[in-house]
């Protein structure tokens, strides 16, 4: 199920603007890859850069490789609809779709691509998907009522349920707690501990406690100043980032004498 | 957005000291119109003609706005008196433009009730020379030239607003996004003159058909469905697409299935008006569909009668027994007010009833 | 800004058949709309180009230009009239809605003003006619008998009150509820604090709308007064019916020799055309499109240059 990814030297752009400049990391399969850093260094960048969601927004566009299990991503006639299958993301404001039940939120990979299956099937995934999700047994007496008619943190677990039932080797997060609360947000915390025996994850997080407790791999981005790239600074077990950095400027960062 | 709340014991409290008492304005309102009728009462009687509303409105609102700043003026002062002299004219304003507003309705209901009758929805003008008659063929038109421009200009229209909204940059999108502002201030009767144009170069010189109509209309229609739609599409937020595209899904799903549902609603609202709008042109259909007194199902040959024509052309062209033709005539216009404020009234129920429930 | 860009920006490749045929139905549409707007004028043009440059009956005048002058005049005078009376009376009664009048009512008197710009324009004539008409004629001979010195009075009075001055109550009536829709959502723009902060300054309601609402207004009111002038200037129907036209060039209001408008003389004289008429009445089509194009550029000029922020 769940793949490597690797960057390499990877270049960001929006238009004439250089966001992100020769990132270079190893994502490992079955862990969590937390992004952390200061506001505009570049982090969600970086993560829409590898489901190739970056080059939605116009005149953006990137330069370097992301390889997925040594296939690469941005290499010629690859269409980016197969590799968002492949890569599944969860965005920062929980965003089920407002026409849609529960039940075909958690479908709408499925229903959205014209996928045929069959009705027990269909309940199969929903049921599979909403307890990957710790979300079945809050909802499963409701549905068929709208997506958007739950709380803020149910609705983030359905949008995780939402992306797990396409089955993806990876999972994106984009800060998926800022718009939480804390008992939603352990929630989701204890729910990252359990879907990354499964799945591939990668997290971006403002919240350095998070970060140390979900993840086990950490990089750290910086940046020198407004309208320069953003870099990597320092790629690293989570434990030694936190503890015993080897560059000034984490150190700096995590132990909040910075920004 | 009531700003004066007044206290029941206020008698001596010193926060309304020098303030004119609630009653006050409403008392020399009163004097003011009474003043009024005594001199519209003078005035029929010196000149002999009827006791004269107008003139008991008219003194007694000038009256009144003089009354009130003068006294506001010596009691609460100078700001406060033209706080009420403007509160006066805008009150005023709103009462004045209700009157030819309410005479309209009440002219139309009064005079449309005479032919409100079966045999007016059941008959065609055929053969009718006087009395009896009724619209059928011009309800059967309406309603065919209406449903061809819905037909040209709805597709039209919705995928325009995609391409605006959805793929649309550059300088083609500039072009579209400004002509269809140009096409927004067409004149109806132009409109009508080009499809005149348009339809007289295959079908020679006095051609009239239904669609030439249809054509006409859809000239006014389609800017109003692109504005409309294009409104709604932007409302619809970004995360649901980057949703959609992050699932796997193709652009064109994405908008066929998330973007296209979530602005329904809006959508169908802003179609419904843009209808209602269309559906009581009269002057370009005068010009492409003209008139006849026979029914006509066919829109691709043929003069065809319509609501708005029918009105016009019973007011205008009344034959010897005149009461029954301007009978007929208010009568449509009533049909007409009515299916356009259906129209209004069922985009309202639209957009509230199945707009996306918002959650919290 | 960092150095220049990298060669070529890999562009996605989308080449999925449906994606292609979805876009390609758009942008159709989009240039469908071009294609149709060209066509317009390209019609009209070639339609008018015999009257234009060709001779006109003599009856009707010596060249093209002379024949569509006083219908232009028509035109723009009593759609000037219109604004006159219809601007103040919609800017007083958007801020009624918006600032007076209690929230429920206003609610409701929105819709209607909506329902009102609905009606169509048919009725508006058939109600001038009918009611307006005679209801302002006593009024017009008592202004021709005691204020006939004035060049716009001046006798003799309409003996049927089918004036220019009762066209253009008609034409006002029908765009008061566009102008006073326009406005009523332009004042309910206002900033809400700008508002509060007039208010807590102790300004009374008159000098908060003085101060905070008419300002941020301003040009939003010229704007939608001058779209209201596009319709008063295109109008057809209701000028067709009410106005008894004989073709003059005069500022009387209430005289019984008035000017025609373009709109309402081609409605009159279309249904009965032929020959060299049809290119004559279309010659004069596109002169009122070239007056109603411009009148609508110049608002979209106001509401550009004077938009500080434009951003979402
Ligand atoms: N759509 C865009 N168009 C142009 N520039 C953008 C766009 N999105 C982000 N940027 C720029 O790219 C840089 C990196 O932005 P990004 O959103 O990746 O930062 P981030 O690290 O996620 O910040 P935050 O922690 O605040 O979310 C910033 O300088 C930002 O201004
Ligand atoms: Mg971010």
């Amino acid at each position: 199920m769940s793949k490597r990814i690797e960057i390499n030297d990877l270049d960001i752009y929006y238009g004439a603007f250089k966001a992100v400049e020769g990132v270079s990391i190893d994502i490992e399969p079955r862990a969590v890859t937390a992004f952390i850093g200061p506001s505009g260094c570049g982090k969600s960048t970086v993560l829409r850069s590898l489901n190739r969601m970056h080059e939605v927004i116009a005149g953006a566009y990137v330069d370097g490789e992301v390889l997925l299990d040594g296939a690469n991503l941005y290499g010629p006639g690859v269409d980016p609809v197969n590799v968002r299958r492949q890569i599944g993301m969860v965005f920062q404001r929980p965003n089920p779709f407002p026409t849609m039940t529960i039940r075909e939120n958690v479908l709408a990979g499925v229903l959205l691509n014209n996928r045929r299956m069959s009705r027990s099937d269909q309940d199969d995934l929903v049921e599979r998907s909403l307890r990957g999700a710790n979300l079945w047994n809050e909802v499963k007496d409701r549905l068929g009522v709208p997506g958007s008619g739950l709380s803020g943190g149910q609705q983030q677990r359905l949008c995780i349920a939402r992306a797990i039932a396409v089955s993806p080797d990876v999972l994106l997060m984009d800060e998926p707690c800022s718009a939480l609360d804390p008992i939603s947000t352990l929630a989701i915390e204890d729910l990252i501990e359990e879907l990354k025996t499964e799945y591939t994850i990668v997290i971006v997080t403002h919240n350095m406690q998070q970060a140390s407790r979900v993840s086990d791999k950490t990089a750290f981005f910086n940046i020198a100043g407004t309208g320069k790239p953003g870099k990597l600074i320092e790629f690293d077990e989570t434990a030694k980032i936190f503890s015993n950095p080897s560059v000034q400027s984490t150190e700096d960062y995590v132990s909040g004498r910075f920004g | 957005m009531t700003t004066t709340i007044a206290p029941s014991r206020t008698a001596q409290n010193p926060l309304t000291a020098g303030q004119l008492p609630p009653w006050a304005p409403w008392g020399l309102l009163g004097v003011s119109l009474l003043i009024g009728a005594a001199i519209a009462g003078l005035i029929a009687g010196a000149s002999g003609s009827d006791f004269s509303v107008v003139i008991v409105g008219l003194v007694g609102f000038v009256l009144y706005l003089v009354s009130v700043t003068v006294v506001s003026q010596l009691i609460e002062g100078g700001r406060k008196a033209a706080d009420r002299l403007v509160t006066g004219l805008v009150v005023g304003a709103f009462l004045l433009a209700l009157i030819p507003l309410i005479s309209l309705i009440v002219t139309v209901v009064v005079n449309g009730a005479a032919r409100f009758d079966l045999q007016f929805f059941t008959w065609t003008m055929r053969n009718i020379v006087g009395e009896g008659g009724g619209v059928l063929h011009a309800i059967v038109g309406t309603v065919l030239v209406t449903l061809w421009a819905a037909i040209i200009s709805v597709p039209v229209g919705i995928f325009t607003a995609i391409y605006l909204v959805e793929y649309g940059r550059g300088a083609l999108a500039k072009a579209i996004t400004f002509f269809v502002d140009v096409m927004t201030g067409i004149p109806s009767i132009v409109a009508g003159l080009f499809a005149y144009a348009l339809f007289a170069l295959f079908a020679g010189e006095g051609v009239r058909s239904g669609l030439g109509g249809a054509v006409a209309l859809s000239l006014l229609m389609i800017p109003t469905v692109v504005r409309s739609t294009e409104e709604m599409l932007k409302l619809v937020p970004n995360d649901l697409r980057e949703a959609s595209l992050a699932l796997g899904v193709p652009k064109w799903l994405t908008i066929a299935k998330v973007v296209l549902p979530t602005a329904l609603a809006g959508i169908v609202t802003g179609v419904t008006l843009a209808i209602a709008r269309v559906i009581g042109e009269t002057a370009p259909l005068l010009i492409i569909a003209g008139f006849t007194t026979n029914m006509n199902y066919n829109v691709f040959d043929g003069r065809m009668m319509t609501l708005p024509v029918f009105a016009y052309n019973q007011y205008i062209s009344p034959g010897v027994q005149e009461q029954a033709y301007f009978d007929r005539a208010w009568s449509a216009a009533l049909v007409l007010i009515l299916i356009v404020m259906i129209l209004n009234i069922g985009a309202r129920v639209i957009a509230h009833f199945f707009a996306p429930k918002s959650g919290r | 800004m960092t150095t220049a860009a990298p060669a070529a920006p890999r562009a996605a490749v989308t080449n999925r058949p449906a994606d292609i045929v979805f876009k390609a139905v758009s942008t159709t549409a989009g240039v469908l709309i071009l294609i149709a707007l060209g066509g317009v004028a390209l019609f009209l043009v070639v339609q008018a180009v015999p009257a234009i440059i060709g001779p006109i009956p003599e009856e009707e005048g010596a060249n093209f230009w002379a024949w569509v002058w006083p219908l232009t005049f028509g035109t723009l005078w009593s759609a000037l009239l219109a604004m006159v009376m219809a601007v103040p009376l919609a800017v007083a009664i958007a801020l009624f809605i918006t600032h007076y009048a209690p929230r429920k009512l206003a609610q409701f008197l929105g819709y209607l003003i909506d329902l009102l710009a609905a009606i169509p324009s048919v009725i508006y004539g058939l109600w001038g006619i009918a009611v307006l008409a005679p209801f302002f004629q006593p009024g017009y001979i008592w202004l021709a008998q005691n204020l006939g010195w004035l060049p716009l009075f001046s006798p003799p009075a309409s003996g049927t009150g089918r004036t220019i001055l009762t066209a253009s109550i008609v034409l006002a009536v029908m765009v008061l509820p566009i102008i006073t829709a326009l406005c009523r959502e332009i004042f309910l723009q206002t900033p809400r604090l700008n508002e509060e902060a007039a208010l807590a300054l102790g300004a009374t309601r008159w000098e908060m709308i003085k101060m905070a609402v008419l300002p941020h207004g301003r040009s939003g009111i010229i704007a939608s007064s001058i779209l209201g002038l596009g319709r008063a200037l295109g109008e057809t129907m209701a000028v067709a019916m009410v106005l008894a036209s004989s073709g003059v060039v005069s500022f009387v209001l209430i005289g019984s020799q008035n000017p025609s408008t373009i709109a309402a003389n081609i409605a009159l004289r279309f249904p009965e055309a032929h020959g060299i008429t049809v290119n004559m009445l279309i010659g004069s089509g596109l002169v009122l499109f070239a007056i109603t194009l411009l009148v609508n550029a110049l608002s979209r000029w106001i509401i550009a240059k004077t938009t500080v922020d434009g951003g979402r």
